[in-house]
């Protein structure tokens, strides 16, 4: 049984029609993969799953309850966390505080005003032990806005793991990685396959066919293919489109 | 932190000998306690309130009305300020707390607007223009010794002291997690949110809690000048407090406001005494300020101490995001 799924979900914004009878089905312990050319209207639908639109049409079910139209915090504390195509830091926190704000046990204090947030060592500890597993060993005290670019992709995905999510959503993962970074991010992403559920939007067609266990591809907010990644690449109207070369 | 308890703390014993008087030391402290309130708000929560003067007017009138009908406690009558300007404060706080940027700013401004015509209006309450007349500063009575704080040295003293617990306190709020989660919302308001945080909620605790420690501000300044009057609740003195904060640099350092508070009071006693025109100095410099180092004294000093430069877009940055939203 799915934990996550989309039910004929439709997006309009006034005349024009973004997702049309979308449904998706994300198994859990699964990596599912979305892909679609820009405009597709991927991000669209990650941004319906997640909470920060409603949709006009259409219901999303996690674990057999309706979430439709519910806030993103309400969403989040169910156990859904996402990470930005655009990435979303806090870029005057060290990539420490990132993580930390983003625990679940931060949260639950989030209104002691005596209590010294970074004094805390169990938190800290929790915060270190996220960074270490995004490959941020040693790079708590930095600013986020100081760190590389593949530092911070790697840190955004820290921040959306720290919520201890049960379902993580990745916005383009890989988006402005060398070939290095991707690597570590799909080493990375291996690793957490198994522990929780991913879904993932993703450009870069090998990462994606190489991680993927399912693959849904949107066109024109359509979902037109869904199968496994061997599936998909025998498919000749995804070999023949412009999603990306495979090799 | 050494040098600003260096300074007040043996401020009664030297500042004769430069011409000034006691007076002005607790008028300081006083907008100093105002100003670390605001900045909480302002320079931790990003959140631009231009009608700030309400709540110090409402802990000053709430102060002399709690005097006058309720008790001659001097800490209940504070406890009655502080409560007052909190729940005006957490009142207006449901209404602007869905509110970003600039729409924030305005609905601060409305409601700031609203209340100074109410206290200029209820003449039967607040005595109008002539304000509430006869404030006393009452004395602290500890229960084993009360301290009469009539004369200017002793009342500096209490102000004194009320400016180190409020430090205390506000310290460790921005410190806490809870100041952390309104930095976050600052930075971030949305990725806060989808990080399961009632961005909403933290919005009005922290507007609220700024309203307080106005309203405690003000009661102090109810007792410094006997009385309260309905000029610090207006559009203007609203504005002064942004100035201070703006200036001292409460973008970049928990201290900032209080080196604005002692700037603005030096340009107005000192600058002054040489010209009448020493609002339109002030202003000048606050533009100076704003255009070239809006990290304000604070960042200067942090450049100096750090002997490197602070990236000059990110107080801009931070003026921007404040005024659009995110």
């Amino acid at each position: 049984m799915a934990l996550f799924e989309a039910q004929g979900l439709h997006m309009r914004f006034g005349d024009r029609v973004v997702l049309e009878d979308i449904s998706l089905d994300f198994p859990e312990g699964r990596l599912s993969g979305i892909m679609g050319p820009n405009g597709a209207g991927k991000t669209t639908c990650f941004n319906v799953l997640t909470g920060r639109y409603k949709p006009t049409r259409g219901r999303v079910v996690f674990d057999g309850e309706d979430i439709t139209g519910l806030p993103p915090r309400t969403i989040a504390r169910k156990g859904v966390s996402r990470s930005f195509q655009l990435m979303n830091l806090f870029n005057d926190f060290t990539a420490e505080e990132n993580v930390l704000v983003a625990l679940p046990a931060m949260r639950q204090r989030g209104f002691d005003l005596i209590g010294d947030a970074m004094g805390d060592r169990d938190l800290r500890e929790r915060a270190e032990a996220v960074l270490e597993r995004v490959g941020l060993a040693g790079k708590g005290p930095e600013l986020a806005k100081n760190l590389s670019y593949g530092d911070r992709r790697a840190l955004e995905i820290g921040v959306a793991l720290a919520a201890e999510p049960r379902v993580l959503f990745l916005d383009e993962p890989t988006s402005g990685l060398g070939t290095d970074a991707i690597a570590r991010l799909g080493h990375l992403i291996r690793k957490l396959k198994g522990e929780i559920t991913i879904v993932a939007i993703e450009h870069d067609m090998e990462f994606l066919f190489g991680l993927a266990d399912s693959i849904a591809v949107i066109h024109w907010g359509q979902v037109i293919r869904r199968g496994t990644p061997a599936e998909l690449r025998a498919n000749p109207w995804v070999q023949n489109s412009n999603l990306g070369r495979l090799k | 932190m050494l040098v600003a308890f260096a300074i007040f703390g043996t401020l009664p014993f030297w500042i004769s000998e430069i011409g000034l008087y006691p007076y002005l030391g607790a008028e300081v402290l006083i907008f100093c306690i105002y100003a670390l309130g605001y900045n909480v708000l302002l320079g931790y929560g990003g959140l631009p309130s231009f009608g700030h003067g309400a709540y110090f007017g409402i802990g000053a009138y709430a102060f002399g009305l709690a005097q006058f009908n309720l008790s001659s406690s001097l800490w209940l009558c504070l406890v009655a300020a502080i409560l007052a300007a909190a729940f005006f404060g957490a009142i207006v706080s449901l209404f602007i707390s869905h509110r970003r940027g600039i729409y924030f700013a305005l609905m601060t401004i409305a409601f700031g607007q609203m209340f100074f015509f109410i206290a200029s209006k209820w003449t039967s309450v607040t005595k109008g223009e002539d304000g509430l007349l006869n404030i006393l500063r009452l004395p602290a009575d500890f229960g084993f010794a009360a301290y009469p704080i009539q004369r200017n040295i002793p009342f500096y003293w209490f102000v004194f002291g009320c400016f180190v617990v409020t430090i205390i306190v506000l310290w460790r709020v921005v410190n806490s997690p809870f100041g952390k989660v309104v930095q976050a919302i600052k930075q971030n308001e949305a990725r806060t949110a989808f990080l399961g945080y009632n961005v909403v909620l933290y919005k009005a605790a922290v507007f609220t809690l700024s309203c307080a420690v106005a309203g405690f501000a003000g009661a102090l300044f109810a007792m410094a000048q006997g009385g309260a009057f309905v000029q610090v609740m207006n559009l203007q003195w609203s504005g002064v407090v942004v100035l201070m904060v703006l200036i001292g640099g409460g973008f970049v350092s928990f201290w900032g406001p209080v080196l604005g508070v002692v700037l603005y009071f030096v340009a107005r006693d000192l600058l002054g005494v040489y010209t009448d025109t020493w609002q339109l100095w002030f202003g000048l410099l606050f533009m100076l300020v704003v255009m070239f180092k809006p990290e304000g004294l604070a960042g200067i000093w942090q450049g100096i101490v750090y002997r490197k430069q602070k990236p000059r877009s990110s107080a801009s940055l931070h003026l921007l995001v404040m005024l659009r939203g995110r």
